[in-house]
């Protein structure tokens, strides 16, 4: 078995996102996570250039891996070409491959992620998809969403959408054949694998709803 | 002095236009987002009136497409690999449909399809894998597109002829003065790669441009590049939203003391989060962030360039966000019929939204 940073080596996430760091903490000034949370992208990136096994360890089963929100500011400021957002992509994934990721609270919690994003774009070939947005879940959309949602029908086909229907156009019904080639996309390239390795990582974890 | 502080000024304003692109001149193959449809749902509907009716650009809205997986892709669910081919089905769509010009709604989306084309440059193994995986899955294979933009890049190319065909400039009618209007880029539109966005990430012209040849007055002000908070798992999941709307309430703090008339953004879901988080705000904690009560409006730029053209605003879709829009166009006086807002299809009696708590709204 090669060690988790030759695992990690082979991502060309990893191998993209990370040069020589010289650990200057601009990606840390600039990150909308750090201010928010317990998430330091310069000490993420620090620790592994290291290639120390036990700390990655530590890192593949701890929440901060799961802080960073994507925005990749990171990867505009790095004065050295790093990209610490890169890096957190790798570091998920092998958090999942190995399992690691049920010994984080925010790593069990991928369950809902795959539940709603993953889950819906099987479904309806949308990642979102307004017939499982409401505000039980989804609070923040108020109250003019919940009239919109409540009257879709009628006031889609007024803003000329084709609203769960076959053809082209706002929110149409995506065709059986397309969402066959999202399923066997899914199957050959692994997605179903991981997806698969969330739910049963999460079999006694949190609930999906709440 | 003077004459420094003049030339800094002006030269600072002048920084984007070291960075420019090629945006194709027509014949485009569009593609979708899943968060503009949802909760902005005329407004790609109104882009390809634009083009076509305005334009008189040739367009394609293939039925075919999907979603490009970007949030679930960024959320940390999907292997790359399986991104990477999603994104060749929608590249073998465009070759099926005989197209070579790429342009799509979603910011996310064009993040992730330029990271991928990008990505198979660099790695050219990568690109073999992903048309292997494509060839079995599907039975497909496809051309790189020639040209690779987002659908603002469309309608900043285009502002000119815009401005020349529209009804009204962005004023305030009341007293005359060009209306203050903030623009939010995005992170992915220029962040990844500043040289694929006008204007580069630092200096973004791609919605300010908008604004500039329309009559309106761009807001500069601190936190202007700030991620609106989307943070795609720090969303998605219920728990962690305080993320989302912690880096929202940044932005609005720091553009309050400028006043705004409005904010646009070219990303569906900064639009979204910078509406929905204005009323959640409001019902946290009480506050507003105009004088009057009604909040900032949030609107696409379909939907601004629609209200240029002197559009219906009902059929723009704004009645759907839930700052409500309705004072602002009472401040651009444009003539609208309030009874038509809250209808459906042929004037159908939907009867109305609840009032939020706090935010205002004109029923």
């Amino acid at each position: 078995m090669n060690s988790l940073h030759e695992q990690l080596s082979t991502d060309i996430r990893f191998q993209e996102g990370l040069k020589t760091c010289i650990s200057c903490g601009t990606c840390t000034a600039i990150c909308p996570a750090a201010q928010v949370s317990e998430y330091d992208p310069r000490v993420v990136t620090e620790t592994v250039q290291r290639k120390n096994e036990g700390l990655l360890i530590q890192l593949l089963k701890g929440d901060e891996i799961w802080r960073c929100g994507e925005c990749l500011s990171c990867k505009t400021r790095c004065p050295r070409g790093n990209t610490p957002g890169y890096i957190i992509q790798a570091l998920r994934a092998l958090s999942i491959k190995t399992n690691l990721f049920r010994e984080s609270e925010q790593g069990l919690l991928q369950l809902k992620v795959k539940r709603t994003a993953g889950d819906h774009i099987l479904k309806y070939g949308y990642c979102v998809y307004i017939d499982e947005v409401d505000t039980d879940r989804y609070p923040e959309q108020g109250p003019v969403w919940e009239w919109y949602r409540k009257n879709r029908e009628t006031i889609l086909a007024r803003l000329g959408a084709n609203y769960n229907q076959s053809g082209a156009g706002t929110l149409r019904k995506i065709s059986d054949q397309s969402l066959h080639d999202l399923h066997a996309i899914f199957r050959e390239t692994g997605a179903i694998d991981r997806f698969q390795q969330i739910e049963d990582g999460c079999y006694n974890g949190v609930p999906d709803e709440e | 002095m003077v004459v420094i502080t003049e030339f800094l000024m002006k030269n600072k304003n002048q920084h984007w236009l070291s960075y420019q692109k090629e945006i194709a001149d027509d014949h485009y193959y569009f593609a979708r987002s899943c968060i503009r449809q949802n909760f902005f749902p005329a407004s790609e509907t109104i882009f390809l009136k634009i083009l076509r009716e305005e334009l008189g650009k040739d367009i394609f809205d293939d039925p075919e497409q999907t979603t490009c997986t970007g949030i679930a892709y960024h959320s940390g669910i999907l292997p790359f690999e399986t991104t990477m081919t999603v994104v060749a089905r929608q590249f073998a769509l465009m070759t099926e449909a005989g197209y070579e010009n790429f342009i799509c709604s979603c910011v996310t989306s064009f993040g992730i399809y330029s990271e991928v084309v990008e990505t198979w440059k660099h790695f050219p193994e990568e690109e073999r894998k992903s048309r292997e995986a494509l060839m079995k899955a599907t039975g497909k294979t496809f051309n790189l597109p020639k040209n690779l933009v987002h659908t603002s890049d469309i309608i900043y190319k285009f502002r000119d002829e815009i401005a020349a065909k529209a009804t009204l400039q962005l004023v305030n009618q009341g007293n005359g003065t060009p209306l203050k209007i903030v623009d939010h880029i995005g992170c992915h539109y220029a962040k990844i790669f500043p040289d694929k966005g006008i204007g580069g990430a630092e200096y973004p012209y791609v919605l300010a441009g908008l604004i500039d040849a329309w009559g309106g007055e761009q807001v500069d002000y601190p936190e202007r590049r700030h991620c609106c908070g989307f943070g795609f798992r720090q969303y998605l999941i219920k728990e962690n939203r305080g993320y989302s709307i912690t880096n929202s309430r940044t932005k609005f703090e720091s553009m309050k003391s400028y006043h705004p008339d409005m904010i646009i953004a070219n990303c569906p879901g900064c639009t979204f989060f910078l509406d929905r988080w204005q009323y959640v705000l409001s019902e946290m904690e009480g506050k507003t962030y105009d004088t009057d009560g009604y909040g900032i409006p949030v609107l696409t730029y379909e939907e601004l360039a629609g209200l240029v053209l002197g559009y219906n605003p009902w059929d723009l879709g704004i009645q759907l966000h839930q700052v409500d829009v309705e004072p602002l166009l009472i401040k651009m006086g444009i003539l609208y019929n309030h009874n038509d807002k809250f209808k459906g299809l042929d004037g159908v009696d939907v009867g109305q939204p609840d009032k939020p708590q706090v935010l205002k709204i004109i029923l």
